[in-house]
């Protein structure tokens, strides 16, 4: 073994792909087959896409780096599963590009924050923590309702999206501006698109409770209200392993 | 720097310099309605700047033959002071958030004050500032004395250390405005990928080329560590940041995998950095340093060779242990966990080596504080590798996952091996290269290696007790079998651990500030004709030939 060695630290070239060699082995076997082995995600037929101005909200979580202190798995562990839902399950980060899971818990898990708390309570949350909750450690986000939301280049996002995999369609692309206007103002002629385009179960409201202009503060309340509700199937799939 | 230059090389830099400007100006024009225009400007200044330097340098006379025949050092000196204000930077940074974490009004109501933008400079600002100029800095002083050749040209090193500066610069700045693709350790966005994917071949190349003209048969040691550090890190780098940008014109960017996929792959990444970055790197440069110093060989070369390809064949396995419980498949979970434990071995073979390398030497640690850096490092070394396995174990991980116990660990290795390790090679080699006859300050050496020690310990220990009461806090039930605790009482109980933190952390930044101030002193003492032959280190002047 050593005269092998002996050998091989006398070739830079021989050295270099030695290295390759050992250091592919590890990540091929383990990630490879996540892509080709079915039992990987679960196939959902309920599973739906993040509006455009969901995505939007989306990336101001990342903007503002949220999923720093907020994870979006729940564990399979009991206490996790007592204190925040059933736990998550592949197919419903599926859409998610990257994954928001987190590794630190400074906050409370959000995976099944959606229609936990109204627009109001978000709101009044993201303006200033400790208005509502006196220990918070969170910074107040107060720019979210100053700042104008921007959504003239929502087409080329979830154009991007469906590059990557997301199943947005060429109807859903062409109407992404005036549909992110649309959901956040149940009153203007863009909403009932929306509706149509992407269920009637979708949230159609004035998320920061004003109507008109947007704010990132609408599409950041609007994204985490659909937290965990892009389907149903963790729901059904403890009920029936309880039943 | 310009001096170092001959004149056709100069030429080079300048067409390359108009390079940097046009792909500047490209950015900032087409990025105009995004903030990947504020990028470009930055970029077409950065270029602007090196242009005129070796505009206004380009009469000075050329090297001299008698200068080309010696190792070529001003790109580690400039990257040591570099490595010392990245370090300065992102500890504190990293002092400013954990501060946040205890008073989160100090927000101000301003965004790019705000923790979620904070915390990257933090993280990138030690990792890849502090981190990554240390390991270039020194992997090119290393590269020259094992293979007693002078670096291929002086081009390429100033556009890897510069270069790369530009990649930290771009990517802090990105993050003060919110730039971000929200993967641990890789957040910078795809241009700034791609362009550090350039600044790296190069750095590659560099490394063969001097390989090439060495005149030593064996490649040290060190180098196998450097080599693996740049090559594996080029693979993660690659795979972790595939993406499709939302236009040529737009920062954003969505990653090419979704969920799971994803998730496995950024810790295949994030993982890895740890191992490629900041074990394999650092281990290079405590497998030159720590023995010169000590002025004994290594302790056992086979032990070498074995932790070497144990690290660089297990660490791969390793990252999905970070993904217990998770909607990840078992058997990658499993796996993970089985490789996590064995990696041990290795792991412990070099932390090993090392201490037994200072057997018989014990006297010199006692009375030196640049070696006692070094010593304290490989032990914190063993300590969070051992750690590290433990903590992958699945029931031990279900308790510290998600907690402050991992923050614990992670700064139990960048503060104890990692930042210390650097500091031991950092002033082992300041003098000599500077050509000062000793540093400016053994005092301060030793303030600066008390602060970092106490820093180091009052950080973890606050870490670990506020991880495991949070981590129990989560899982106690009462005896009707409910939650004991809401999340909230949790969080009230992290707070003194919190300012006990940022304490820990205000000490380690001023034992940087303490480094900083040393070498420049140092470096402002007169300057003597040869440096003291200590490490051995002058080149064979028959092996170098002139422009070679």
């Amino acid at each position: 073994m050593f005269g092998f060695h002996y050998r091989l630290e006398r070739s830079a070239i021989g050295l270099v792909v030695f290295i390759i060699f050992v250091a592919s082995i590890g990540g091929l076997i383990e990630i490879a087959p996540l892509f080709t082995i079915d039992e990987t995600v679960e196939q959902v037929e309920d599973m739906r896409v993040y509006t455009p101005l969901e995505v939007a909200g989306r990336n101001i979580y990342i903007r503002e780096g949220c999923y720093a202190c907020h994870s979006q798995m729940i564990r399979t562990l009991r206490d996790e599963v007592d204190r925040y839902g059933p736990y998550s399950l592949a197919v419903e980060s599926s859409y998610d590009h990257p994954h928001l899971w987190g590794s630190k818990r400074t906050g409370p898990d959000l995976a099944r924050l959606g229609n936990k708390y109204s627009d109001d309570w978000h709101t009044a949350h993201l303006y200033n923590p400790r208005d509502l909750v006196p220990q918070s450690k969170m910074p107040a986000y107060r720019w979210l309702l100053r700042d104008q939301l921007r959504i003239d280049d929502l087409g080329d996002h979830l154009k991007a999206l469906r590059a990557v995999g997301v199943p947005y369609s060429d109807e859903q692309i062409a109407n992404a501006t005036s549909d992110a206007y649309g959901q956040a103002n149940p009153d203007s002629p863009q909403a009932a698109g929306v509706a149509e385009r992407y269920g009637e179960a979708t949230n159609i409201r004035a998320f920061d409770g004003r109507p008109g202009p947007l704010t990132d503060m609408d599409a950041l309340v609007a994204y985490l209200q659909v937290l965990g509700t892009l389907t149903d199937v963790a729901h059904t799939s403890l009920q029936a392993e309880i039943e | 720097m310009v001096a170092d230059f001959t004149r056709s090389e100069r030429v080079t830099a300048l067409i390359l310099l108009g390079g940097l400007i046009f792909i500047g100006l490209a950015m900032a024009i087409g990025g105009r309605n995004d903030l990947m225009g504020v990028h470009g400007w930055m970029v077409a200044a950065a270029g602007l700047w090196g242009f005129f330097a070796f505009v206004r340098g380009y009469d000075l006379p050329e090297p001299s033959a008698e200068s080309l025949a010696e190792y070529y050092d001003s790109p580690t000196r400039v990257g040591i002071i570099l490595t010392l204000i990245w370090g300065i930077v992102g500890m504190a940074a990293g002092f400013w958030v954990a501060a946040l974490l205890a008073w989160p009004d100090l927000t101000f109501d301003v965004a790019w004050l705000s923790f979620g933008r904070l915390r990257p400079i933090h993280t990138s600002g030690v990792i890849f500032g502090f981190g990554g100029n240390a390991l270039i800095a020194t992997s090119f002083h290393v590269l020259q004395r094992t293979s007693r050749a002078r670096l291929p040209d002086a081009i390429s090193p100033w556009f890897v250390l510069l270069g790369y500066n530009l990649f930290c610069v771009v990517a802090a700045s990105g993050y003060l405005m919110g730039m971000t693709q929200s993967r641990e350790y890789a957040e910078p966005e795809w241009y700034a990928d791609i362009w550090l994917v350039v600044v790296w071949v190069t750095y590659f190349a560099i490394y063969m080329r001097t390989l090439a003209r060495r005149k030593e048969p064996h490649i040290y040691v060190a180098n196998w560590y450097y080599m693996a550090f740049i090559l594996v890190v080029a693979i993660l780098h690659i795979v972790n940041n595939l993406a499709v940008p939302v236009s040529f014109g737009a920062a954003k960017s969505y990653s090419l995998f979704s969920g799971v996929q994803d998730a496995m792959t950024q810790w295949w990444y994030g993982h890895n950095a740890v191992a490629f970055f900041l074990t394999a790197g650092f281990l290079g440069m405590m497998y030159y340093y720590l023995p010169k110093r000590a002025g004994r060989p290594i302790f056992s070369y086979r032990m070498s060779i074995i932790s070497f390809w144990g690290i660089t064949f297990m660490y791969m396995w390793a990252g999905s242990h970070h993904l217990h419980y998770t909607a990840l498949p078992h058997w990658v979970q499993t796996l993970g966990m089985a490789f996590s434990v064995v990696l041990l071995v290795p792991s412990w073979a070099s932390a090993g080596n090392a201490l037994l390398t200072l057997n018989g030497a014990w006297h010199k640690v006692r009375d030196d504080a640049v070696l006692r850096f070094m010593a304290l490092a490989a032990i914190f070394y063993g300590i969070t590798t051992f750690e590290g396995s433990f903590m992958a174990i699945r029931a031990v991980n279900s308790l510290s996952h998600y907690t402050d116990w991992t923050i614990g660990h992670v700064h139990a290795g960048a503060l104890g091996w990692v930042a210390m390790i650097t500091f031991g090679s950092l002033y082992s080699i300041v003098p000599s290269l500077f050509k000062r006859e000793r540093i400016y300050s053994q005092k301060l050496v030793e303030l600066h290696f008390w602060l970092a020690l106490a820093g180091t310990v009052i950080y973890v220990f606050a870490m670990w007790n506020s991880g495991v009461i949070q981590g129990l806090m989560w899982r106690t039930y009462d005896e009707s079998g409910t939650l004991s605790y809401s999340f909230l009482e949790s969080l009230e109980a992290m707070h003194p651990y919190y300012i006990v933190r940022a304490f820990g952390g205000l000490l380690f930044v001023l034992g940087a500030v303490t480094a900083l101030y040393n070498v420049i002193m140092t470096i402002r003492m007169p300057a003597i004709d040869t440096a003291p032959d200590i490490h051995g280190d002058l080149p064979v002047r028959p092996a170098l030939q002139a422009g070679e």
